[in-house]
């Protein structure tokens, strides 16, 4: 097969309606728990501490957190469906239906970020949709918003492979998530501009890379950013390309794939 | 000149450990053949099969699959290649007919071959029923055949089976080995690794035995039994004789209150035993080997130093 011959595009098609269809025969583990969490997040910090906030740069907390609260579930999902999937391919070792098969490294790649892509969208939707029952959802730049939410969703599913390349155990799939996403999302602005920290921690703040995710989809979404958007996407593009790269490379030499 | 299913030159592999598994090994299989690979655990024949199929990096060496080098054209010699693993390795959650209507998609089977494909392989597998069942539900004999069937699914010029037959009994062995030979008949070159040796006997034209790494025996299996200098027989007789002698190089030995065993050159008939059982009226009510002459040389071969 060559890169762009219709085998391989089959073979494409394969990986992604495969993974596709893993998350949704597994749905109440993938797409409900996001409508869930993020419904209590809208309920306890946007109604209920959110109206005691007040304003924040010209609108209601509640809008202010919407699109970060968007971001997270994006983020979080969008990493975890390809890390737990490429990991479970690996324990049950079906991933070797695909190693033995002439389907390109570079497809067996796009298929399984493609998955995560799609599932981080799909629970973007979601929440929004949720979000929508709670806020005015009006939005600023939708080409923004969707270029934002794609990047963002591609450069997490890429990191989530690179986690479950390197992953022996099922311990090592959620490190990451819990040690570094979670914070790392928690401190990216989600709940407040940075404009309300003291000046140092600010300037430490700009080191977080999701901030710069979150600051570049709120202003797709409301025309709010404390982030330059342009460095923002600059950002994510050389991340996006720095771990493709990665993923690329481990799966071309079968880093813990092959003996 | 036809070209050779599959070419094995000076292979070798070593471990991260150090461990060396394969020592440089070299063989060929022509097309068509049913050729046995044979060797103890850790002898190196997953390894081996592991490198063919791309599932292990070889560390030197040169593979070709049909005249395809899997150097320099590893899409092409996989797509010649059809791999029954030892272990199951299919998505426990899938169907059947997921599992493979997927496998056809990764060899670029456009979807409507690929769900006519999928059909022809369950049926061929006797799995067609279970079509809309989870691997998980299969039973280990299932899982075997479905494994199969995932192999065949591209219709592969090669098929490679490590070790398809352990863990499942005996009807579904026999069946699965009748299936094997009218592939085979078909053009179907098959690579077989089996720790069943009566099975690689009654399968096999011919056989490579690996040890530690090295290949120490790549003969035809006919050439390989007519090796075995003497055989083994295990007499059933409606009663025992008195005495134990040895006639002609055959030696007599008691096994139990009613069987006898018989060594016997392989340069010497049997008529002579029976006429001396027959004279002291012992009627031998059955006659079997003591153990698979395969098995026979086989030990012989692998344990000598």
């Amino acid at each position: 097969m060559s890169l762009f011959d219709k085998q391989s595009l089959i073979a494409l098609k394969s990986i992604v309606s495969k993974e596709i269809s893993r998350y949704f025969r597994i749905w109440i583990q993938t797409l409900l728990p996001p409508a869930i969490t993020m419904s209590l997040y809208f309920v306890i910090f946007g109604q209920l501490i959110g109206s005691r906030v007040g304003m924040i740069e010209g609108i209601s907390y509640m809008e202010y957190i919407t699109p970060g609260i968007i971001m997270m579930s994006v983020i979080t999902n969008s990493y975890s469906n390809v890390v737990s999937s490429f990991f479970s391919a690996k324990f049950q070792r079906s991933i070797e239906e695909m190693l033995v098969s002439p389907v390109p490294t570079l497809y067996i790649l796009m298929g399984y970020v493609l998955g995560g892509v799609s599932r981080g969208i799909l629970t973007g939707v979601i929440v929004t949709l949720v979000a929508s029952q709670f806020v005015e959802i009006d939005i600023f730049n939708w080409g923004v918003l969707i270029f934002v939410v794609i990047l963002t969703s591609m450069l997490f599913a890429t990191a989530g492979l690179v986690n479950a390349v390197f992953a022996r155990k099922f311990d090592d799939i959620s490190i990451v998530p819990t040690f570094i996403l979670t914070p790392l999302t928690y401190l990216g602005g989600v709940f407040y501009s940075i404009k309300m920290l003291p000046e140092f921690w600010q300037t430490v703040s700009l080191a977080n890379p999701i901030l710069y995710m979150v600051n570049a989809f709120r202003y797709g979404f409301s025309g709010i950013s404390d982030i330059n958007i342009i460095h923002a996407l600059l950002l994510i593009g050389v991340f996006i390309i720095s771990l493709l790269t990665l993923a690329y490379y481990l799966l071309a030499k079968g880093i813990g794939i092959r003996s | 000149m036809t070209v050779n299913a599959l070419e094995i030159k000076n292979l070798k592999k070593t471990y991260g450990n150090s461990f060396e598994a394969l020592k440089g090994i070299s063989f060929n299989v022509e097309q068509g053949d049913f050729i046995a690979l044979l060797g103890a655990n850790g002898a190196g024949k997953s390894t081996t099969i592991g490198i063919i199929c791309s599932l292990v990096n070889k560390t030197a060496g040169q593979v070709s699959v049909f005249g395809h080098s899997i150097d320099s054209e590893l899409e092409a010699a996989k797509r010649c290649i059809g791999l029954v693993p030892q272990e199951f390795n299919f998505s426990q959650f899938e169907t059947c007919h997921q599992i493979i209507v997927n496998q056809a998609g990764y060899y670029g089977l456009a979807k409507k071959v690929a769900i006519q494909r999928t059909e022809e392989v369950l049926k061929l597998l006797s799995l067609w029923d279970k079509r809309h069942e989870r691997s998980f539900d299969l039973s280990g004999g299932m899982k075997r055949r479905l494994m199969i069937a995932r192999a065949l699914v591209h219709n592969p010029r090669i098929l490679i089976l490590d070790e398809p037959t352990a863990g499942v009994d005996i009807e579904i062995r026999r069946s699965m080995w009748q299936f094997l030979r009218e592939l085979n008949a078909k053009g179907t070159t098959i690579v077989l690794t089996t720790h069943y040796l009566e099975e690689a006997e009654q399968l096999c034209r011919n056989i490579a035995i690996i040890k530690q790494g090295e290949i120490i025996e790549n003969t035809s299996m006919k050439d390989l039994i007519s090796r075995l200098d003497i055989e083994t027989f295990v007499l059933d007789v409606d009663k025992m004789p008195q005495e134990f002698p040895c006639i002609n190089n055959v030696c007599f030995k008691k096994r139990d209150e009613s069987s006898i065993e018989i060594e016997v050159p392989k340069e010497v008939a049997l008529n002579e035993v029976f006429s001396w059982l027959t004279e002291r009226g012992i009627n031998v009510l059955s006659m079997r080997n003591k153990s698979n002459r395969l098995e026979a040389l086989f030990v012989q071969l692998t344990e000598e130093e």
